[in-house]
């Protein structure tokens, strides 16, 4: 018999963002247990459904991030399971992971996003993508972003100034996933909307304090970035920037939990662009999500609550 | 804008702002420290770690010197004990150094809460921000975030296959002296160097004292592995050679014994002691009392040489397993180091592989090691890695090297295919005979040098 009462706590697990899925994940215990449910934290791992047989829980939060937890599989094993879950349904999860999918179908609904390129594992080394490679400058300018289409951090991330230096870029990226994606470099303001239930919260900004172009790593360094929320824009940008998050969390298929969307408010133009959207975004003490709730009056209790009310 | 969220305690620091010293700013988080957080995971054959073999150590001889421990001296190793610790642990302490052919008085000696805190107390009590340390490059990753809390300015020294290039070390040394800057020590871990397993030669050794004589300059000697010699002579320690001048010694037991009893130990020139005394007061008080009743007590039994003795056949037939499987599973486009003792074996890629991308893509696959970058403090090191074969059995390490073997083929393959230039030498390895490692010499520096000038180096 399940107990409404009792909520587990899927953590951990073998991504590359376990450290921050586990901050998150004993967080919002805590406040499970500040609001009166029986909180039972789980790290994901090959006993996940024997643990949640023996935990019963009435609902399921999930607090993974990154490969297995945001991706879709660990919520389609809970769909076989019949228990209910907080966040995207597992077509949502899938679509925001993969940036690849996420930005052709915001280009087929005319969101706008950063021009860009997709190589595999497979048409590099089977379909002789590699002598396509020389054709990139003319496709996009340089310099430009190589990342991995399902990655969560700055690991595998790289500028590529030039030509040269996209072979190294790419052998980076594909470290982490098999499909990559050579983007055009966007500079301008970095801006994260989280979107709680459809709803937007107020826009934080991310400010690195050196300008140092290439040291991607040092845009997600603790002391080396301020984060300002709600950001300093004008009217009309704040609109739009809010009215485009909740656009994607909307096509994406978001809207069930709290999910977080990147964009970049491009320099001269003034044009945003989407980046990416992240299904289950941090909610550690630092993370960006939980201090968008506070700017909206939302605590970390109440965000919790919000995004455990909306499981199904 | 990929990930804020990774890693950033960005928000937490900004609320505490105000209140952190100017000595946090450098006290970074990484993605490299997140994706060594995964290592831990059970299923994964970690190579990373630094760890030593408790299993083989007796529980029943644990037991008994519990039982003697608490039978004999039950209130004394439940209190307070002296800063500099139990004149009988210090007793024990000279004895250890004695195996090794040093020979100190025990009242030079203090006893601390492992090595790691003589590193600390020698920062703490030579370091002012800006100053200058030299180090090993690569150098012990432990040492990395002690250096950069005390914002010292490090300057790493370049190694091969006799250790620290003490003719570098003499360049860098004047172009410190030209630019007006004095470094305070030099830090170097001589014998079985962490991380990359090499020896300093016994001239090197000389000169350095030399030098160190002549500049009045301390060099802190790091020598946890001395005692894991597993072939080869032993080489006299820094400290021998210098007579008690100009080097502090830092010893431990963790690995002659046990990491968990956190004990170790300096040995000084007395007015350094008397401040590092002070400086251990300030930090602990004193070091644990019921750990070094244990060691007392341990040591007393006499086994302690039998121990280490059989750590030292554990360890050399894990490192001959690992040698051997990096000759089978790395392409030829791979160096790696052959230690004669300690823990720690350190190759070097191809200079277009980035290791701590391979981590990633290791991990995927249940392996893990050190990306080299976290053995520099300036961003060098990204085409290394350092491999441990104490703290797995001998089908782990075959197992580990395979899989890293087979990813770093994958991406030398890859990286042909994206360039258009063919790999060096496709189809792999293993079935070729083991190539001789001659120009093991060169897989330290980095960068690499030209050709014509390896074999200059007077060793």
């Amino acid at each position: 018999m399940s107990d409404a009462r009792r909520v587990a706590v899927l953590k951990g697990g073998r991504s590359l963002e376990r450290q921050v899925s586990l901050a998150s994940g004993t967080r919002v215990e805590h406040a499970l247990e500040r609001l009166g449910h029986t909180a039972i934290g789980i790290d994901v791992g090959p006993d996940l459904v024997r643990a949640l047989n023996e935990a019963r829980p009435g609902a399921v939060f999930i607090a993974l991030h990154g490969r297995d937890g945001e991706d879709g599989t660990v919520q389609e094993l809970l769909e076989a399971l019949g228990l209910p879950y907080t966040g995207p349904r597992p077509a949502g999860c899938a679509f925001a992971r993969d940036k690849v999918l996420a930005k052709h179908l915001m280009l087929a609904a005319g969101i706008p996003t950063p021009a860009f390129l997709v190589f595999s594992d497979t048409t590099l080394k089977e379909m002789g993508a590699a002598d396509a490679l020389p054709g990139i400058g003319a496709r996009l300018d340089f310099p430009v972003v190589v990342k991995p289409a399902c990655g969560g951090s700055a690991l595998g991330v790289r500028f590529a100034a030039s030509p040269e230096e996209v072979p190294g870029a790419l052998l980076a990226a594909l470290s982490y996933d098999d499909k990559v994606l050579v983007e055009r470099y966007v500079h301008g303001r970095e801006l994260a909307v989280s979107v709680l239930g459809g709803m937007a919260l107020p826009i934080v900004e991310a400010v690195p304090h050196d300008e140092d172009f290439y040291d991607f790593e040092a845009r997600y360094t603790i002391g080396r970035t301020t984060f300002h929320c709600p950001a300093e824009l004008a009217d009309e940008q704040t609109a739009r920037a809010l009215a485009l998050a909740a656009q994607v969390a909307e096509l994406l298929g978001l809207t069930a939990g709290c999910a977080r969307v990147d964009l970049l408010l491009e320099e001269g133009t003034g044009a945003l662009q989407v980046l990416e959207a992240n299904a289950i975004p941090g909610m550690t003490e630092t993370s960006l999500t939980p201090q968008a709730a506070e700017a909206a009056g939302i605590g970390f209790d109440a965000l919790v609550a919000r995004v455990l009310e909306l499981a199904r | 804008m990929d990930a804020p969220r990774v890693g950033s305690a960005a928000r937490d620091l900004e609320r505490y702002a105000g209140l952190f010293a100017s000595r946090t700013r450098v006290m970074t988080s990484s993605a490299m420290r997140d994706l060594m957080a995964i290592t831990e995971r059970p299923e994964v054959i970690s190579l990373a770690g630094g760890l030593p073999d408790t299993s083989t150590f007796p529980a029943e001889t644990l037991a008994a010197v519990m039982a003697r421990v608490a039978a004999d001296s039950s209130a004394r190793a439940l209190q307070y004990g002296p800063t500099e610790g139990m004149r009988a642990t210090r007793e024990t302490i000279a004895r250890v150094m004695a195996a090794e052919g040093a020979r100190v008085d025990p009242d030079e000696v203090i006893v601390t809460t492992g090595g790691q805190q003589v590193i600390d107390l020698v920062c703490k009590t030579l370091i002012d921000p800006g100053d200058v340390i030299v180090a090993e490059g690569p150098t012990y990753p432990g040492a990395v975030p002690t250096f950069s809390s005390y914002q010292a300015d490090v300057v790493q020294i370049p190694m091969d296959a006799d250790g620290m290039r003490v003719d570098e070390l003499e360049e860098t040394l004047a172009r410190l002296d030209r630019e007006g800057r004095r470094p305070k020590f030099v830090y170097t871990v001589p014998t079985f160097q962490n991380p990359a397993g090499v020896t300093m030669s016994l001239p090197r050794r000389r000169r350095l004292v030399e030098i160190a004589r002549e500049r009045e300059l301390i060099v802190l000697e790091d020598n946890p592995y001395g005692m894991l010699r597993f072939e080869g002579a032993p080489l006299p320690t820094l400290l021998e050679l210098d007579g008690g001048h100009f080097v502090v010694y830092a010893g431990t037991f963790s690995k002659i014994l046990s990491p968990g009893l956190r004990l170790g130990w300096a040995v000084a020139p007395r007015p350094v002691l008397a401040k590092l005394n002070l400086a251990a007061q300030a930090a602990t008080l004193c070091p644990s009392s019921f750990t070094q009743h244990f060691v007392n007590a341990y040591f007393r039994t006499g086994h302690w040489e039998r121990y280490v003795e059989e750590l030292r056949g554990l360890y050399r037939a894990r490192r001959d397993v690992m040698l051997a499987a990096l000759e089978t599973h790395l392409p030829p486009e791979a160096t790696w180091t052959r230690p004669q003792g300690g823990l720690f074996v350190w190759a070097t890629l191809p200079d277009y592989l980035d290791t701590t991308d391979l981590l990633a893509l290791a991990l995927s696959h249940n392996v893990a090691f050190v990306p080299g970058r976290a053995a520099f403090l300036d961003g060098r090191g990204g085409s290394s890695l350092r491999l441990n074969f104490s703290g797995s059995d001998d089908a782990a390490i075959e197992e580990g090297i395979r899989r890293i073997g087979d990813l770093v083929r994958e991406q030398v393959g890859l990286f042909a295919t994206l360039t258009g230039r063919p790999a060096s030498r496709p189809g792999g390895h293993g079935a070729q005979a083991p190539q001789p490692r001659t120009d093991l010499a060169d897989v330290l520096a980095m960068p690499r040098r030209p050709r014509d000038e390896r074999r200059s180096d007077a060793r």
